[in-house]
């Protein structure tokens, strides 16, 4: 231990023997440092978002349907259990949330325009809790029981056929026979979504009002269930699919929203590799700096060998020697990042490129997340490759002979 | 060769470890960069290609408020006769007139909303990419025939093929009901599952008589002979267009904001993370040109007794950065190139690329290619920092006594 303490005081002083050397290592490694965390911090604030905003639209984080129905959502591909068994399977479960809806493509006309959407029928009292958006925040009212007679669209739809609230549209499908399956529907709510996308692809009706026009009975398309936590859906899954047999397919929303699961898997990928590239752009200095600071000093290390030093001591010194540069220029770019995101965790307004935010499925307010793990990973990472990196210098440096290297000019 | 020439060469080579390693750094960035810009700027033009040849081109000729709104209503009056007085007028091919409307496409079995267009059999395969992507059965060919061509995707959903019917329900321009059976007589595979299940194409003679348009149509589509001219071809197609018609002329910027936007928000990303990777070669230029300048500060002392001015050390100095630069930008532009060239031949992709591209309708593998711009834009501004890097040390130079150089040893 004591051997310890000397051999970090020994590398702690080599450290500023060159202190302009040092300082501008620490510049770059601190540099790097507060590049990896900024940029995660941002992209990790744009996918949470994104994902936020990506579930509220399907929204439940496990699902079941119809084994085609991913593939082909027609009104022919229902989950084969009515309402009432349902009803018996799931409603004593004990999930947080549940509800089914029925879920088809259909077309909205007003004696102005038509317009492709797809139809929910939901159970608006089931999904409250975990609505699509906040059921109380519409122009008008929003549906109240499933079988409410009215339709609520979205504003910009609205805005497109030129509707309004009190206006009638047509809404129009297919039933399981092929046969148009059309009704008309009084508007009673408009809804406003963080995204214009959203707004136009939707348009909400009462369950059994839906299930009459399309007349499948007590059928739906689809049943979701939500968990405590949209990152670990398994629980839910697990529970769903032990209560169910292979007639229907149970789904995690990664599965169901392929581009945001992607997305939320990407993410950790990314950031790794973002990591790894810059501390590769580093590692070329770090270890120059080594071998400078090794090559300068070659005869105080024949000294301290001839003098009986261990060459593992020499080995040690020297890694500690880099690990100290390594933390402290971390612990700067560290705090560095903390103090440039902290001012902007309120949002940074990009709405300059709403449109092309939307492209990526993100909305045009992006809020930064400074997350710990993310921090940790960065950190960690660092050190261990600068660990891997010193290796080959401080090797180099312990196996000197001590005659040669005092005798060295 | 000339003796400051020889001198900043041996100079460099005095710790070949050390340049080897500063040189390293660089090529390992100029690589990154090169593969990097090539592969983005690639993707930028897939992007921009697949998206204005599938939908909107390069410009549009239409009515007014019609690129925010799209009803049916607002439309180019005498729509045919239009693209025909622009293609003598501006004495170029890539001009199509188009109409489009909203309708339910029911099969037998299924029915789904879908956006349909009415096209220039004749000139529609000038502007679009659609006729050249037909993978089954033949293009349209009579303007006033009842066919239709749909995309794969489509034609699977509908459970039909070459030779069937299909009937299109939607509204016409006055708001009336409008109907229609039509053929498939071709089927159409972009790779993009967007555009193969939501589009169709069918002569617009047809088009305008399903849809009571009366002649009129939604839109000219002009493409020009690159991106680059499209600006000039807007302000001709502006003053050939009559002063008296209230028709507007949209740029491709205009028509997808998001793609620009899109790209706008990706490049100011990438170019922060290329940003850093040239900040942090910078400073390992700058650590390894100040201990060769620090080390040498016995011997400057020396020749500077002997008469030489400061200002030529600093130039001795720029010279030996300029030529490790140079080494660096070369061997990093040359493997950079190679790099890229391999994914040019085998194809660049990651799992779950494809989810993650669509949104912008990319396929799931791209070839990217390394250009004479995109090869040597990155390795130059690396090149550039190396030389501002030095200026630090070279500067110091002024700054040294010789006498008291001479003493430190």
């Amino acid at each position: 231990m004591h051997v310890f303490v000397v051999l970090c005081r020994l590398a702690w002083r080599y450290l500023w023997r060159n202190h302009r050397r040092t300082i501008v290592m620490l510049s770059a490694i601190a540099i790097g440092a507060w590049a990896m965390i900024f940029m995660t911090a941002l992209t990790r604030g744009m996918v949470d978002q994104m994902i936020v905003d990506g579930i509220s639209v399907i929204p439940g984080h496990v699902l079941i349907h119809d084994p085609d129905y991913l593939d082909d959502p027609s009104v022919n591909n229902r989950v084969a259990l009515s309402d009432a068994e349902l009803d018996e399977r799931f409603g004593g479960a004990g999930f947080a949330g549940w509800s089914s809806r029925v879920r088809v493509p259909a077309i909205v006309t007003s004696e102005r325009e038509s317009r492709g959407v797809t139809l929910l029928g939901i159970d608006p009292e089931a999904e409250r809790s975990f609505a699509f958006f906040d059921y109380d925040d519409v122009d008008g009212r929003f549906l109240e029981a499933p079988d409410d007679k009215g339709v609520v669209l979205g504003a910009k739809l609205a805005d497109t056929l030129e509707t309004r609230v009190g206006k009638r549209v047509v809404l129009m499908s297919q039933d399981p026979d092929n046969e148009i399956a059309d009704r008309g529907f009084r508007v009673v709510g408009l809804f406003h979504a963080e995204m214009d996308a959203t707004e136009e692809s939707f348009a909400f009706v009462g369950k059994r009002t839906a299930q009459d026009m399309l007349r499948i009975g007590d059928s739906v398309s689809e049943v979701v269930f939500v968990g405590d936590d949209y990152r670990d859906v398994e629980p839910v899954y697990e529970k769903v699919a032990a209560l169910v047999d292979d007639s229907v397919r149970v789904s995690r929303w990664t599965e169901v929203d392929t581009y945001l699961g992607t997305m939320m898997g990407m993410m950790d990928g990314f950031m790794l590799i973002w990591v790894i590239v810059i501390f590769l752009a580093l590692s070329f200095g770090l270890v120059n700096t080594l071998v400078m600071a090794v090559f300068e000093r070659i005869r105080e290390i024949g000294l301290m060998l001839a003098l009986g030093m261990k060459p593992a001591m020499i080995l040690g010194q020297i890694i500690i020697e880099s690990m100290m540069l390594l933390a402290v220029g971390l612990l700067i770019g560290d705090v560095l990042a903390w103090v440039t995101i902290k001012p902007l965790e309120g949002g940074i307004d990009i709405s300059i490129v709403a449109e092309g935010m939307e492209m990526f499925g993100a909305s045009s307010t992006l809020y930064p997340s400074f997350d710990i793990d993310d921090v940790i990973l960065a950190n960690v990472v660092v050190m261990i490759l600068g660990f891997l990196a010193s290796l080959s210098p401080a090797w180099r440096a312990s196996r000197y002979e001590p005659v040669e290297a005092i005798t060295k000019v | 060769m000339n003796i400051v020439l020889r001198l900043a060469w041996r100079n460099l080579w005095r710790h070949s470890r050390r340049t080897w390693l500063t040189i390293g750094a660089m090529v390992f960035s100029n690589v990154l960069l090169v593969f990097m810009i090539s592969l983005q700027f690639g993707m930028y033009g897939l992007m921009i290609d697949n998206t204005l040849k599938v939908f909107s081109g390069h410009m549009q000729v239409q009515a007014p408020g019609y690129k925010d709104d799209q009803k049916m209503r607002q439309v180019v009056p005498d729509v045919q006769p239009l693209a025909a007085h622009l293609r003598s007028e501006l004495a170029s091919d890539t001009i199509a007139a188009r109409g489009w409307a909203f309708g339910l496409a029911s099969s037998a079995e299924r029915s789904y909303g879908i956006g349909i267009y009415g096209v220039e059999p004749d000139f529609e395969p000038q502007v679009s990419n659609i006729p050249g992507l037909i993978e089954e059965g033949r293009y349209l060919d009579d303007t006033n025939a009842t066919e239709i061509v749909i995309g794969t995707m489509l034609a699977r959903n509908l459970r039909i093929g070459i030779g069937d019917e299909l009937t299109l329900l939607g509204s016409g321009v006055d708001g009336s009901f409008a109907a229609a059976v039509v053929n498939v007589v071709g089927i159409f595979g972009s790779g993009v599952k967007e555009i193969d299940r939501n589009i169709a194409q069918m002569p617009l003679g047809a088009f305008q008589d399903i849809f009571y348009m009366n002649g009129a149509g939604h839109q000219v589509v002009l493409l020009a002979p690159d991106l680059g001219q499209a600006d000039i071809l807007q302000a001709r197609v502006e003053t050939a267009l009559s002063d008296d018609s209230d028709l507007v002329v949209h740029g491709w910027d205009e028509l997808q904001p998001g793609l620009k936007q899109a790209i706008q928000a990706d490049m100011s990303s990438a170019f922060f993370m290329y940003g850093i990777l040239v900040i942090l070669v910078a400073f390992s230029v700058l650590n390894t040109q100040l201990m060769s300048v620090l080390e040498r500060t016995h011997e400057f002392g020396i020749v500077m007794s002997l008469g030489l001015k400061p200002g030529r050390l600093g130039r001795l100095v720029m010279l030996e950065t300029a030529m490790m630069g140079f080494i660096g930008m070369i061997l990093g532009a040359l493997a950079g190139a190679l790099f890229t060239t391999w994914f040019t031949v085998n194809g660049f992709t990651y799992p779950g690329m494809e989810e993650m591209v669509a949104n912008f309708n990319l396929p799931g593998r791209v070839y990217p290619r390394a250009t004479l711009v995109s090869s040597f834009a990155g390795p130059l501004v690396v090149f550039l920092f190396t030389l501002a890097a030095a200026v630090y040390p070279a500067l110091r130079l002024h700054r040294l006594h010789p006498v008291e150089a001479m003493r430190t040893t």
